[in-house]
């Protein structure tokens, strides 16, 4: 089944075995995809015995998109065509819409998501239910703070319109980064931002070490739009934490009239699609992956350097390979995302040092800045998110990501649920302080607990009544 | 739930006293305020053992009586034993019994049958029940190197082990797509209470080498495993080693 297309449209529902995008963990479930909203409400007032959670592409890392022996709505087929307002850049759209499909629908017509996440490939319903944050997030907030409205299905039947700042508010951001657990969201209003172009201007900067991409991190986002640092945990020493700071912004017309193109670009296309992978371990190896990072590092020009480049590059960057996923085998692999406050800036190397001595291996690693989040478990908070990819089978992995939990919790910070496979429950309540907060508006919306999934049962994000 | 690094929130132990069972347990990697649950019919000796448990740092433990002697449906004890959804089951029960009373005392004979096989099969088929339903969880049931070739010292034990390992085999066939894996483990000899009054045999093992063997074979989906890895290719040429030879084989 190809990636994009998510899961097949039948009627009837059908059992399957998912898992999230890090391939751990498989669950059984029946997955109903319903194509218009009635459906959805048919089957959350059916009860499923088990429960319900709505799936967009499954693109969040863990378990959130899965329940095992209950039900999966598969959402994809809920993608009402892009209705977009041409003056103010308002679009309605079906929860199960793509960002991928959103952005061919307006690009042309100048306008572009105010944010969006690493891979074109998830949902609008997704990504309000993790609500995700992309490269401007120091700037522009996550996801739902450019939502002007929510429809969303409770179990109860009924089909309520949240706003962020009406009667409903507090359903509205509960349902924000509420991981589905709220209900099922059917459609929803977005705000845009104009763009003049289908290209970035990008700014980049090599760094040495970690302190020195902390510090051009921090600098650019005084400027900057869009920033993010790649930076290499797998080199050694000094290096540690070597990396590449990108800082972006839309090209203006002017910029782009030498290049000639428009807004009107084709979005890029796979060069590649992962087959299936033999082996727990996969392709992937630290020497191999150190030599990856030694040349990605290399390919970044030693002086800072301006460049324009297209906008789907820019933002979807692993996009262009299919099935990336796979290259990490069986055993599948985990992205670890947590954020750590401001007030504990000087804990993060010593803490990436410690993790790193520990001889797990990080591929890939992703730091950020973020602001505070508004939902009362959002992940977000004015601090430096780091986002590690490491296969699920490294030796020691689950001691190791034990203590750096503490640590994080220790100082503050938390997990991004959206990614997560293997937080400790207990840790849960110390990292989401407004946990209760959350579950009473939850509790109100659904008070029969329908809405289930494995993270929930992993972490008993839903605590009130009885477990089933 | 059980985690993406195979951390397990609930485990039930049938056989809530077997040293193996107990060893299995101890070596699956668990989620901190885990739960426990024990089954069986020693219930002073499964509170000894729940009070170590617990000392060890499990979150609870739960007792449910379990007599395999008893052959009823079994259905409360296996509601009673899937209260907390158990991530993996272990099905530790098992007797050895005495081979010479058993050719002796017909009723003896039985009671190795009822024990080791046909007292489990209620719980076994509620087990994978429940399993089923919750989509979830893997299965792990001690068969034996013993019923793959009918013994002269033992083989109403290996009669009655065959019986539980074709139906595991069953049930496992029928759980493909179910999202519970199924483990069968067939060890040698084992140092255990069970075995101390015997001459180890040959490839004699250690309830530790058992439980990771088992702990290793979990995350990598339903099959079956020897303990010690050896046996299995020792056990094919048994299988086919003409009976006149065989029976003159030692231990
Ligand atoms: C390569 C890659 C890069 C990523 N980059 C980022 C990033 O930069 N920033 C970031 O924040 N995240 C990022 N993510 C994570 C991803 O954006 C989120 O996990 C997102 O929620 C996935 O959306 P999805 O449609 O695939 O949802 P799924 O993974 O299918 O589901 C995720 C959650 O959304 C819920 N959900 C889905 N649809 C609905 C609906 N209609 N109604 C109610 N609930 C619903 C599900 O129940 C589940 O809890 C990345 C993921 C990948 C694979
Ligand atoms: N030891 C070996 O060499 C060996 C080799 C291959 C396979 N096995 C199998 O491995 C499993 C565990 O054996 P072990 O070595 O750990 O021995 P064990 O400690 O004696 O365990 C056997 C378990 O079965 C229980 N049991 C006995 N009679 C029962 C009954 N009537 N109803 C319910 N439960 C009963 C025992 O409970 P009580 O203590 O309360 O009686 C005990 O918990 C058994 O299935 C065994 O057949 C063992």
């Amino acid at each position: 089944m190809s990636a994009e297309r998510g899961s097949p449209v039948r009627a009837d529902g059908e059992e399957r075995l998912l898992t999230g995008w890090g391939r751990t963990a498989p669950t059984r479930a029946r997955v109903e995809s319903p194509t218009v909203p009635a459906e959805v409400a048919a089957i959350l007032g059916r009860p499923p015995i088990r429960g319900a959670i709505a799936r967009g592409l499954g693109r969040s890392y863990g378990d959130a998109a899965q329940n095992a022996g209950g039900t999966v709505i598969s959402m994809r087929a809920l993608s009402a065509p892009a209705d977009l307002d041409p003056v103010t850049g308002r679009v309605r759209v079906g929860a199960g819409t793509s960002l991928g499909e959103l952005i061919a629908a307006v690009l042309p017509q100048g306008w572009y998501p105010a944010v969006v996440p690493g891979t074109q490939y998830v949902t609008i319903g997704g990504a309000i239910a993790s609500d995700v944050h992309g490269k401007n997030h120091h700037r522009d907030g996550s996801f739902c703070d450019h939502v002007h409205a929510i429809e969303l299905a409770v179990p109860s039947g009924a089909r309520l319109a949240l706003t962020p700042d009406g009667p409903n508010a507090d359903a509205f951001w509960a349902t924000a980064g509420g991981m589905g657990l709220t209900g099922v969201t059917l459609s929803a209003e977005l705000q845009l931002r104009p763009v003049a172009s289908a290209r970035m201007r990008v700014d980049t900067t090599r760094t040495r070490d970690l302190e020195e991409s902390m510090g051009v991190l921090r600098e650019a986002d005084a400027t900057a739009q869009y920033t993010v640092a790649w930076v290499d945990l797998l080199a050694r020493g000094g290096a540690l934490g070597r990396g590449v700071v990108t800082a972006g912004a839309h090209a203006g017309a002017d910029e782009i009239a030498a290049v000639g193109d428009g807004v009107d670009v084709p979005p890029n296309r796979r060069i590649a699609s992962v087959p299936g992978v033999p082996g727990r371990s996969g392709v992937l190896h630290p020497t191999a992956m150190r030599l990856f990072n030694e040349l990605y590092f290399r390919r970044a020009p030693s002086d800072s350097h301006r460049g324009l480049e297209p906008i789907w590059g820019y933002f979807f960057p692993l996009d262009v390979i299919g099935d990336w996923n796979r290259l990490y085998g069986r055993a599948g692999m985990l992205q670890h995302q947590f954020v750590i406050p401001d007030a504990a800036t000087a804990r993060l190397i010593p803490m990436v040092e410690r993790l790193v001595a520990t001889g797990v291996p990080v591929y890939l690693a992703v730091l950020k800045r973020l602001r505070d989040g508004r939902g009362p478990i959002a992940f977000p908070l004015l601090g430096w998110t780091l986002a590690l990819d490491i296969p699920a089978g490294a030796p020691g992995l689950a001691a190791a990501l034990d203590r750096l939990d503490d640590e994080v919790a220790d100082c503050g910070g938390r997990v991004y649920l959206a990614k997560d496979a293997r937080l400790r429950p207990d840790l849960v309540a110390t990292m989401y302080p407004r946990l209760p907060e959350w579950r009473a508006v939850r509790d109100r919306l659904d008070p029969g607990a329908v809405m289930r999934s494995d993270l929930d049962r992993r972490l008993s994000l839903v605590a009130s009544p009885p477990r089933t | 739930m059980r985690d993406a690094l195979g951390r397990v929130q609930s485990v039930l132990l049938v056989g809530g006293s077997s040293e193996i069972g107990l060893a299995i347990l101890r070596r699956l990697p668990r989620a901190d305020a885990a739960v426990v649950c024990l089954a069986g019919p020693d219930r002073p000796e499964m509170e000894r053992v729940a009070e170590a448990l617990r000392a060890e740092g499990v979150g609870r433990v739960e007792i449910v009586d379990f007599d395999a002697c008893d052959l009823g449906d079994q259905t409360a004890v296996v509601d009673a034993a899937f209260t907390d959804e158990p991530d993996v089951v272990i099905v530790a029960t098992g007797y050895l019994g005495d081979q010479a009373t058993a050719e002796q005392d017909p009723a003896a004979a039985a009671r190795i049958v009822d024990i080791n096989f046909r007292g489990l099969v209620p719980v076994l088929m509620g087990s994978v029940q429940r399993l089923r339903a919750q989509g979830h969880g893997t299965l792990v049931v001690m068969s034996t190197v013993a019923g793959e070739r009918p013994r002269v010292a033992n083989y109403v034990y290996g009669a009655a082990k065959a019986g539980l390992d074709a139906l595991t085999r069953g049930l496992t066939a029928s759980l493909a797509g179910s999202g519970v894996t199924v483990v069968i483990v067939r060890p040698g000899f084992v140092r255990t209470r069970m075995t101390t009054h015997l001459k180890p045999a040959p490839f004699a093992t250690t309830p530790d080498k058992v439980a990771e063997a088992v702990a290793a074979a979990i995350p990598r989906g339903s099959r079956i495993i020897w303990v010690p890895g050896v046996l299995r290719w020792v056990m094919l040429v048994l299988r086919h080693l003409p009976e006149s030879l065989f029976r003159r084989l030692p231990g």
